[in-house]
C-alpha cells in the first residue's frame, strides 16, 4: 500500500476504509538469518537497511514491549549534525544525507522539518569554540553559520539577551538541523522492514543468549526458542542486561533524561533553540506544544522518571531564556534511559562471541542517529566489516584507551556527559 | 528522593553529588593488571535493581556509599565510606 496526496484524497471521500495495517504482526519462526533485539529505532531501521541493501529479509525484530515504545517513543525528536571530532563528523553528516532523503526512500510522512538549529553561546570563548566547530562540520561537508548577537535578534526576538549569568553574545546556526516526528519515524522503519519480509515481532522479551563454543547459536524467548545465524542487541537503555544474557559486561551506565511537553499554543518558536550553558534545548511541535528537556538527572536508573529537582533546574533554565513561555502550561513530563558510555559516544561493532553484535551507547543523542545507525549496523551484520562511517565507534577504545570520542572534552569516565 | 547522610541524617537529594558506582572503593593497585584498570574506569554492571553507588555531601564533606533501587529510587541504606573502607566491605 502506497501513500500519496492522491491517495489521501480519494481515501477521504470514501470513508477511509482502504487503509490497511502498516506492517504485520508476525509470530516467531524456529529459525532466522540474524535475530535483531530491540523494536525501537535502531533496531527496526537496521531490518530495513539489511532487507533493502543487502538482501537479507530472513530476518526477525524481537520486541518486548511494543514496537517503537522506547526511547524512539519518547525523546525530543531533535535532527542535527553538528559535530567536531572525527569519527562522530562523518556519522552524523551521513545519518543526516538519510533523513533528508527518507520520507521519500520509505514512502511514509516523517515529517522531517529542517527549521534549522540555532546553538547559543555567551561568552568571548565560547564564541571561539563555537567558530571551530563550524568550521569542523563545513569541513565535513555540512552547514554551520556564525551569527552575531544582532543576527540572533532577528531569527530569535523573544529571548532576554542582557540576562546578568549569560548574555547572549551570538550563536551557531545549522540550517538542515530540525525535527522529525519520531513514532512515524518508527512506523515508517517498521512498515519499510515488514513489506521486505522481516518478521516483527512484538510482546516477545528476550531472555537467553545461545552461545557455543564462542558462536551464537540464537535466543531463548517468552514465546519460545529462536535460531539464528547472528544475533544483534540493540537494546539501549536495557544494554547491559542483554549483554549479560551473553556474558558481557559493557562500559555502560543507564541514567534519566527527562522532557517536558506544554499546551498547544499558536506557532511562536520557529527553530531548534539550544541554550548549552542552561542545558536547556527547545522546539514547538506541529500541534502546537513546546517540546523542551535538560540534562540528566545525574544518577544510574531505570525508572523512566525523574526527580523533581531536575524539572525546577529546567524550568528556571526555560524562563531565564525566554520568559515569554512563562504562562504556558506544562502538560507532561517523561524520562527516558540513557544508555550513557564513558566517552559519550556510542558503539557499534561486533563482540567477542562469533555472530554476536552491539549497538548501543547513544546517551541522549540517539534519534537524530536512527537512519544512520540502521544502515551502518546492517553493513556490519550482512558484511562483517565496519561501515566508514561508523568504523570510529569500536567497542574496544574502552579497553585500549585508543580511539576514544570524548565530544564535550570532560574526560572519558562515567557521569561526566 | 532524599539521602540519609550518615553524619547530618536526611536531607534534600540536591545537597549531594552523585559520584558513581561504589567500584571506587576497591581502586586497584597501580602494578594491577590493564583490565584490572579497565573494569575500575570503564566496565560496570549497571544493575536494574539494588546498587551501591557513592554520593558526596556537598553540606559536611563526607563520601557516603548509598544502596539503593535503580528501579524505583528507593533508598534502603546510607553509610559512610570510610567506614565500609575501614571494615573492607
Amino acid at each position: 500500500m502506497a501513500f500519496s496526496g492522491w491517495r489521501v484524497l480519494k481515501e477521504g471521500l470514501t470513508g477511509n476504509k482502504g487503509w490497511a495495517p502498516h506492517w504485520r504482526d508476525a509470530a516467531p519462526k524456529d529459525e532466522y538469518d540474524v535475530v535483531i533485539i530491540g523494536g525501537g529505532g535502531h533496531g527496526l531501521s537496521t531490518a530495513y537497511y539489511l532487507a533493502k541493501n543487502h538482501g537479507i529479509s530472513n530476518v526477525a525484530v524481537l520486541e518486548k514491549g511494543y514496537l517503537g515504545g522506547g526511547n524512539v517513543g519518547r525523546n525530543t525528536t531533535i535532527v542535527r549534525a553538528n559535530y567536531f571530532l572525527p569519527g562522530n563528523s562523518e556519522f552524523y553528516s551521513h545519518s543526516l544525507k538519510l533523513w533528508e532523503g527518507l520520507e521519500d526512500d520509505l514512502n511514509y510522512n516523517v515529517m522531517m522539518s529542517q527549521r534549522g538549529q540555532i546553538s547559543l553561546f555567551h561568552s568571548d570563548g565560547q564564541r571561539d569554540a563555537a567558530i571551530r566547530r563550524g568550521n569542523s562540520i563545513r569541513n565535513q561537508g555540512d552547514d554551520a553559520e556564525l551569527l552575531s548577537r544582532d543576527d540572533v535578534k532577528r531569527h530569535l526576538p523573544y529571548l532576554d539577551y542582557d540576562q546578568a549569568r549569560f548574555p547572549i553574545y551570538g550563536a551557531l546556526l545549522q540550517r538542515r538541523a530540525g525535527t522529525a516526528r519520531h513514532d512515524a519515524v518508527a512506523w515508517g522503519f517498521a512498515r519499510g522492514a515488514s513489506d521486505r519480509g522481516v518478521d516483527l515481532i512484538q510482546n516477545c522479551e528476550v531472555t537467553g543468549i545461545d552461545v557455543e563454543g564462542g558462536v551464537v547459536k540464537g535466543v531463548q524467548t517468552s514465546r519460545g526458542a529462536i535460531k539464528a545465524k547472528k544475533v544483534a542487541i540493540i537494546v539501549a537503555g536495557r544494554s547491559s542486561q542483554v549483554a549479560a544474557m551473553a556474558g558481557m559486561r559493557l562500559p555502560i551506565e543507564s541514567h534519566i533524561l527527562q522532557a517536558f511537553v506544554t499546551e498547544g499554543l499558536k506557532p511562536c518558536i520557529d527553530h531548534v533553540v539550544s541554550f548549552g550553558m542552561g542545558h536547556f534545548y527547545i522546539s514547538q511541535s506541529d500541534k502546537g506544544g513546546l517540546v523542551f528537556g535538560g540534562d540528566l538527572d545525574m544518577y544510574s536508573s531505570y525508572a523512566a522518571r525523574g526527580n523533581l529537582p531536575l524539572v525546577e533546574h529546567v524550568m528556571e533554565a526555560g524562563m531565564t531564556l525566554m520568559p515569554m513561555i512563562g504562562k504556558a502550561k506544562v502538560l507532561r513530563s517523561w524520562g527516558g534511559i540513557m544508555d550513557m558510555s564513558p566517552d559519550g559516544s556510542p558503539i557499534i561493532d561486533k563482540t567477542q562471541t562469533q555472530g554476536l553484535y552491539l549497538n548501543c551507547g547513544w546517551c541522549y543523542g540517539g534519534f537524530k542517529a536512527v537512519p544512520g545507525s540502521g544502515y551502518s549496523t546492517a553493513h556490519l551484520i550482512a558484511t562483517d566489516t565496519p561501515h566508514t562511517p561508523a568504523a570510529r565507534y569500536r567497542l574496544d577504545r574502552f579497553f585500549t584507551g585508543r580511539g576514544l570520542m570524548d565530544e564535550e572534552g570532560t574526560g572519558s569516565q562515567h557521569n561526566l556527559h | 528522593m532524599r539521602i540519609t547522610c550518615p553524619i547530618c541524617g536526611e536531607r534534600d537529594r540536591r545537597e549531594f553529588y552523585y559520584q558513581g558506582a561504589a567500584v571506587a572503593l576497591d581502586r586497584p593497585e597501580a602494578d594491577a593488571e590493564p583490565e584490572a584498570w579497565v573494569d575500575y574506569v570503564h566496565v560496570r554492571d549497571n544493575p536494574c535493581g539494588m546498587t551501591r553507588d557513592l554520593w558526596y555531601h556537598e553540606h559536611c564533606g563526607s563520601w557516603v556509599v548509598v544502596t539503593r533501587n535503580t528501579a524505583t529510587h528507593e533508598v534502603i541504606e546510607t553509610a559512610l565510606a570510610s567506614d565500609i573502607k575501614e571494615q573492607g566491605a
